[in-house]
């Protein structure tokens, strides 16, 4: 148990120094900084000296060493745009996508795992024909559509809910939080419907087709042997062998939501790390870009990280050796 | 004394696609009495299992009872719904699958999954449960009983598991247990241990257990009454004893003789269908290419293995903390010309290893293996691949489901430049297919057309095709239905014959052993502990080993022997 976990965090520790040394190279090579930051008509004497204050005179390595014990002390560089540490900004967006990754991905657990069940079970039902055609246009249809859609309807024509924007919020200490509000919990809806209606699609065929298998296997088979009630065997026995490979994808989409849920806020104009990003490509702001780069990286590193370790907490086989 | 089961002219149907139907059980009466074990027996497809399957309710879903009655202890089987009011499956009727290794849950304790059923059925708590599991792993002989409680099923050999298996059958006190295929997934010497503890189980609790197998030694060992079975249809029944010494039907006669003894070495087996004109006229034209010469037997040895060694184990990045599993350890043997060598043994003792080490899947840590002089090391010479065929256990998994058979058997042909052409390949490869006893127009056909023995069958017809110097066949019957393995046992010794061939015969089937090969190793842990002449090594086994391996296999011939000494 510690070996593997040991074995997955020396692994991560890799990752993150290629990812690392990806975010550096971006700054050494899309522009030159110093070339950015200096008065117009600089003499050389002058860009030599700026060079050497930040450094960049140094060799290669040096600078790739010192850039990297900078990122691990939280410093990573100003905003170009915002003129403004890219930590700050950062962390001033999180929690917005956080909270809507955390709702989005409930809400497709919630409904993906129970109808990917009952699709399971009477797989040629008029019930499970509906739920997977329905489903099949959730996946089809681009987000942009789907989250345009919604608001046609929700916020235009019935006027129910917010198109845009997180409502009013509450400050927990740094974190601002629309869980507190009504007007946030209902700014919440349509977008995280919106992000969560692909992830249900995903889940719900998941589970069908790993229930399907696991339905035939023999231990299935014993169990209804014993008589044991249809509601244990499959909520229980079944469920439980099914949801290895859930917890994998679950896992990856988090991530998946969490750094590419551009389209989403896009469209509800959500004031997440989505957007910053798409603010930043546009602008260019190199030091954001290769700050969400890390982060992103870091992100899907501890994800992988957290699955790991959730399988040997669901398969026991994986906890010995 | 009430019958704990009885079938009264029972049939089960399954409808087919095309609106007829497959009738997969015809007419079957059994009766089944408290402490005894009544065996089912037949090859695969003669509807044995589906027998208990019918009287669990565990039908498939287009399967349905359409005639007759079975009865559980006095209490009617509602043919429509398959199910008997006052009867519960796991209640009344314990099962015990095939395989303990895919038949308990993988992410469940043994307590979980024994208590399981006690809750379900009995109206007790969870400690009390948990005190007659507890009873349960004693009274089924697994050591520590309080530790497994908490175990998981990986935790556990495959004996070990079965013996837990057969607990969760015991947990509600059933009068009835349908055994399917208990021990087939087991090695000799826990097979010995399961069927006893079957044996004494019956006796002591009076439950009464339907077995259905299609070995006849665990018949001969066990079984009280049987009933032979074919295409769903009884052909005999009667004691164990009676029928296996003098069956009357003559499909139940075949079906018997067919049965490789262990005590005595025969020529050939007794099969049913002998040779075509075509298949020996094909086998003419395979001798007449071979590259040995059948005449040319002499002692000088084919394959030399010297001091083979093979570790499986997990590098650290740490020198010296390597842990390292020695799956073979200095094994040396000879294989000579035209020579059928065994190599026998438990599962995990290493005799797969060593024939995929001499294959070179395998690369060996240490020793060396030489072929016909030369020393085989992880890269070869074609001729030398060529010359080394193999055929695989499974016939099921060694065919490519997406190619024609005679394009799997032109393959290799064509590979190594054997035929001037596509076309002339393929008619090689037809002569083969009649050479191993199929049409040469099966060829255009795909894998799954075939049974089990056919596609084994062309799986020996693709070895031969490279025109090999010696085959390794590993356990090449062990998936095969009895009279299947007699024919093909009879087919290798043709081929042997027939080309001068040299085999590698890997068997966990000691009487498989007998009937095949001339000199035979016995392996254990990764060692060869005895290495003899088959008639000596069978008729004075020097090593214990040997010893014990020889009187566990369940044997027809011993209930034939005790009832000479009795007589």
């Amino acid at each position: 148990m510690i070996r593997i976990i040991s074995m997955r965090l020396f692994q991560a520790i890799l990752v993150m120094i290629a990812v690392t040394a990806v975010a550096f190279i971006m700054f050494r090579f899309v522009g030159d900084p110093v070339a950015t930051m200096v008065r117009e008509g600089a003499s050389q004497a002058e860009k030599d000296a700026l060079r050497a204050t930040l450094g960049l005179d140094k060799p290669i390595l040096m600078q790739f060493v010192e850039f990297a014990g900078r990122v691990l002390g939280g410093d990573l560089g100003t905003s170009f745009r915002y003129q403004q540490p890219v930590a700050e900004l950062l962390m001033s967006r999180l929690p917005a996508t956080l909270e809507l990754v955390l709702v989005a991905t409930v809400m497709s657990l919630a409904l993906g795992i129970p109808l990917g069940v009952l699709c399971a079970l009477k797989p040629t039902g008029i019930m499970s024909r509906i739920i997977q055609s329905a489903t099949l246009v959730g996946i089809s249809m681009p987000t942009f559509v789907t989250g345009l859609l919604l608001i046609l309807i929700f916020a235009v024509n019935l006027r129910w809910l917010p198109s845009s924007g997180r409502g009013e919020l509450v400050n927990l200490g740094g974190w601002q939080t629309g869980f507190l509000t009504i007007s946030g919990l209902k700014a919440m809806i349509l977008p995280s419907v919106t992000l969560a209606l692909f992830q249900l699609t995903l889940i719900m065929r998941l589970v069908r087709s790993e229930m399907i298998d696991v339905l035939s296997s023999d231990y299935i088979r014993f169990a209804f042997a014993r008589g044991l009630p249809r509601s244990y065997i499959y909520g229980r026995l079944a469920l439980r062998n099914t949801l290895m490979p859930v917890v994998t994808v679950t896992g990856l989409q988090i991530g998946q939501l969490i750094a590419f849920a551009i389209v989403t806020e896009t469209v509800f104009q959500w004031p997440g790390m989505g957007l910053l990003f798409t603010n930043a490509v546009g602008y260019p702001d190199i030091p954001v870009l290769a700050a969400y780069l890390l982060f992103v990286g870091f992100l899907f590193v501890m994800i992988n990280m957290v699955v790991d370790i959730l399988y040997t907490f669901i398969d026991p086989r994986l906890r010995t050796k | 004394m009430l019958p704990v089961l009885d079938i009264k002219n029972l049939r089960v149907e399954y409808p087919l696609a095309n609106g007829g139907t497959l009738v997969a059980v015809n007419d079957i009466d059994l009766t089944l009495r408290p402490g005894e074990i009544h065996a089912l027996v037949g090859e695969s497809g003669a509807g044995k299992t589906t027998v208990g399957n019918a009287l669990m309710g565990l039908l498939q879903a287009p399967g349905r009872i359409a005639a007759g009655s079975i009865s559980i202890a006095g209490k009617q089987i509602n043919t429509r719904t398959g199910r008997t009011e006052g009867i519960v499956p796991g209640r009344d009727v314990g099962a015990i699958f095939q395989d303990p290794m895919t038949s308990l849950n993988p992410l469940f304790t043994v307590e979980s999954q024994l208590c399981e059923g006690m809750l379900a059925h009995l109206k007790i708590g969870r400690r009390e449960a948990r005190a007659r599991a507890l009873d349960l792993l004693k009274a089924v002989g697994i050591p520590e009983p309080e530790r497994r409680l908490g175990s998981y099923p990986h935790q556990l050999s495959g004996g070990q598991r079965q013996r837990v298996v057969i607990a969760t059958a015991l947990a509600c006190d059933p009068k009835l247990i349908v055994a399917d295929e208990p021990t087939t997934a087991l090695d000799v010497s826990v097979q010995a241990q399961i069927l006893k503890l079957i044996r004494d189980l019956a006796d002591e609790r009076r439950v009464g257990v339907l077995l259905v197998t299609h070995n006849m030694g665990v018949v001969a060992e066990i079984a009280d009454r049987v009933t032979i079975m074919q295409n769903g249809c009884v052909v005999e029944s009667g004691s164990a004893r009676g029928v296996l010494t003098g069956p009357k039907a003559p499909y139940a006669r075949t079906l018997i003789a067919a049965v490789p003894p262990i005590e005595i070495r025969l020529e050939r087996l007794p099969v049913p269908s002998e040779e075509t004109p075509a298949t020996l006229k094909a086998r003419e034209s395979v001798r007449s290419k071979s590259r040995v010469s059948a005449e040319s037997k002499d002692d000088e040895p084919v394959l030399t293995v010297r001091d083979l060694c093979v570790e499986y184990g997990q590098r650290s990045f740490l020198p010296g903390r390597a842990s390292a599993f020695k799956a073979v350890k200095s094994v040396s043997f000879d294989v000579k010309r035209g020579e059928i060598f065994g190599l026998v043994g438990e599962s995990g003792c290493g005799k797969t290893t060593v024939a995929n080490t001499i294959a070179g899947l395998v690369t060996p840590s240490s020793g060396s293996v030489h072929f016909q002089g030369v020393a085989l090391g992880a890269r070869r010479k074609k001729s030398l691949r060529q010359s080394l065929q193999m055929v695989f256990q499974d016939p099921y998994s060694a065919l490519n489901p997406r190619m024609r058979i005679n394009a799997a058997i032109a393959e290799p042909i064509l590979f190594y430049r054997l035929a001037a052409n596509a076309a002339q390949a393929r008619e090689d490869a037809a002569t083969l297919l009649e050479a191993v006893g199929l049409s040469g127009q099966a060829g255009e056909r795909f894998a799954h057309a075939f049974s089990g023995g056919q596609r084994q069958r062309i799986a020996i017809a693709r070895a031969l095709g490279p025109q090999p110097s010696m085959l390794i066949c590993d356990e090449p019957t062990s998936a095969l239905d009895v009279s299947v393995q007699a024919q093909l046992l009879n087919l290798l010794k043709d081929l042997r014959d027939l080309a001068g061939l040299s085999m590698l015969f890997i068997s966990h089937d000691l009487a498989v052993i007998r009937q095949m090969c001339d000199r035979v190793a016995v392996m254990k842990g990764g060692e060869i502990v005895e290495l003899a002449e088959t008639e000596t090594l069978f008729s004075a086994p020097q090593h214990d080993y040997t010893r014990e391996l020889l009187r566990l296999a369940p044997s027809l011939d011993r209930i034939l022997k005790t009832e000479n000494t009795a007589a």
